[in-house]
């Protein structure tokens, strides 16, 4: 009887007996002091095992290291990844978006210059050039009252080598403006006058000289005007009519 | 130890298995027999586990998954090698014999002989020393035990009667030498 017990003894104190063969056992111990005493010194080795092999204890310095192995990595995070891949293509956008723009105005600008030469040279070629032809200012200025909606000031040109020769109404892109011919030695310069908001938009408020077909161009922006000079005059002569006409404003 | 959790990261890794650093250390040491060998041993089982830490599933036994790691790792391992070729067939106990009021067992809790005591243990085979440890150090259920050495219940029943009996007797031997 003892035998069949002492098997079951550890199974006992591991506390992995049935409930059934708990019972039976705990009535048998109390009943046989063999197994009694036997179940006692089994325990205390259990006891014992448990605390002398709790032998090894690793250094602070490798658990740090596999704790440092272990620790989560300071990753991006999806949604920052996110963010700096929307902003690089936010980039990539809005650069697209200003050098389409810039090339847009440039086109623009240039599409407007080469307008405004070919209205200075078809009046030249026309056998009409002029609608009012007057050298005098007074007479010009009045002229185009009623006919362009703004008004503008014109110079006085004694003391220079300019002369007006007269002027017209004229269109660029359905703007109606002012178009004054003046003239030094043999050379015909056309002074086109629009409001700055009908054709200014691309062509920026500062003050602009550039070649058009091998024509000299002034351009600048004064009091919501919008004024072209352009002629096969020099560049210098261009220049002087564009500073005498300035000051008249 | 079960994760409830569906969600397993990284930061629940470390939550997991850094309090099981010093039992697995303990653990490895007495598989290993040595310092150098248990830290590599720790270290690799810490880097599997969380490699494979997606793989393990929510609800079933962190401790005992991490275990069974280990001692995977151990027996691939240099020393675990040796000890496997040596590891005996698992066949049918014995008979349990009385431990006797003369015990070995109470000599040794009289004198604290906790070095005796743990000679003995490491004298043991590998395969009687892990399911020891597990069930007196770590306090592992069977089921826990068969879960982290990946064998039978039954095996694991069998295999502990066999331990305490080799430990007894290689304390009897010891002591009587004494």
């Amino acid at each position: 009887m003892a035998d069949h017990w002492t098997a079951k003894l550890d199974t006992y104190l591991d506390g992995e007996l049935s409930a059934n063969d708990m019972r039976e056992l705990d009535s048998h111990l109390r009943s046989c002091p063999s197994c009694a005493a036997d179940v006692l010194s089994r325990l205390q080795i259990k006891r014992a095992v448990h605390s002398a092999a709790k032998r090894y204890s690793p250094s602070p310095e490798f658990r740090q290291r596999v704790r440092n192995s272990i620790a989560a990595k300071p990753r991006r995070s999806p949604l920052f990844m996110w963010l700096g891949a929307t902003a690089a293509v936010a980039l990539l956008l809005i650069v697209g978006v200003v050098t389409i723009s810039v090339r847009q105005q440039q086109l623009q600008r240039q599409q407007t210059l080469s307008e405004l030469a070919d209205l200075h040279v078809a009046t030249l070629a026309s056998a009409n050039p002029v609608d009012v032809i007057s050298t005098d200012r007074h007479t010009v200025k009045p002229w185009f009252q009623g006919k362009i909606p703004f008004t503008f000031n014109l110079p006085e040109l004694q003391n220079s080598e300019f002369t007006l020769v007269g002027g017209r109404v004229t269109y660029l892109g359905q703007a109606p403006g002012a178009e004054l011919i003046y003239q030094i030695r043999k050379h015909q310069i056309s002074v086109f006058i629009f409001q700055d908001r009908d054709v200014g938009h691309d062509l920026g408020s500062s003050s602009q000289s550039q070649k058009e077909l091998s024509f000299n161009i002034e351009s600048w922006q004064q009091d919501g005007l919008r004024y072209f000079v352009i002629g096969d005059a020099s560049s210098k002569d261009i220049r002087n009519l564009a500073d005498i006409l300035k000051k008249a404003l | 130890m079960e994760v409830a959790e569906e969600r397993l990261t990284a930061a629940t890794f470390e939550e997991l298995a850094m309090p099981l650093f010093d039992q697995l250390y303990n653990f490895a040491h007495w598989l290993a027999q040595d310092r150098t060998e248990a830290e590599d041993l720790v270290q690799e089982t810490y880097a599997k586990a969380l490699k494979g830490f997606s793989s393990f599933q929510a609800g079933t036994n962190f401790r005992a998954w991490m275990y069974r790691i280990l001692r995977n790792t151990f027996l691939t391992s240099r020393t675990g090698l040796k000890a496997g070729a040596t590891m005996p067939l698992d066949s049918e106990d014995g008979l349990e014999v009385s431990a006797g009021p003369e015990t070995p067992e109470s000599i040794l809790i009289e004198h604290s002989q906790h070095r005796l005591l743990q000679t003995a243990i490491e004298s043991l085979p590998v395969h009687f020393r892990e399911v020891l440890l597990l069930c007196e150090v770590e306090e592992m259920s069977y089921q826990e035990i068969a879960d982290a050495l990946s064998i039978p219940m039954g095996t694991v029943m069998s295999r502990l009667s066999r331990a305490r009996k080799a430990l007894r007797e290689s304390l009897q031997h010891k002591l009587v030498r004494t």
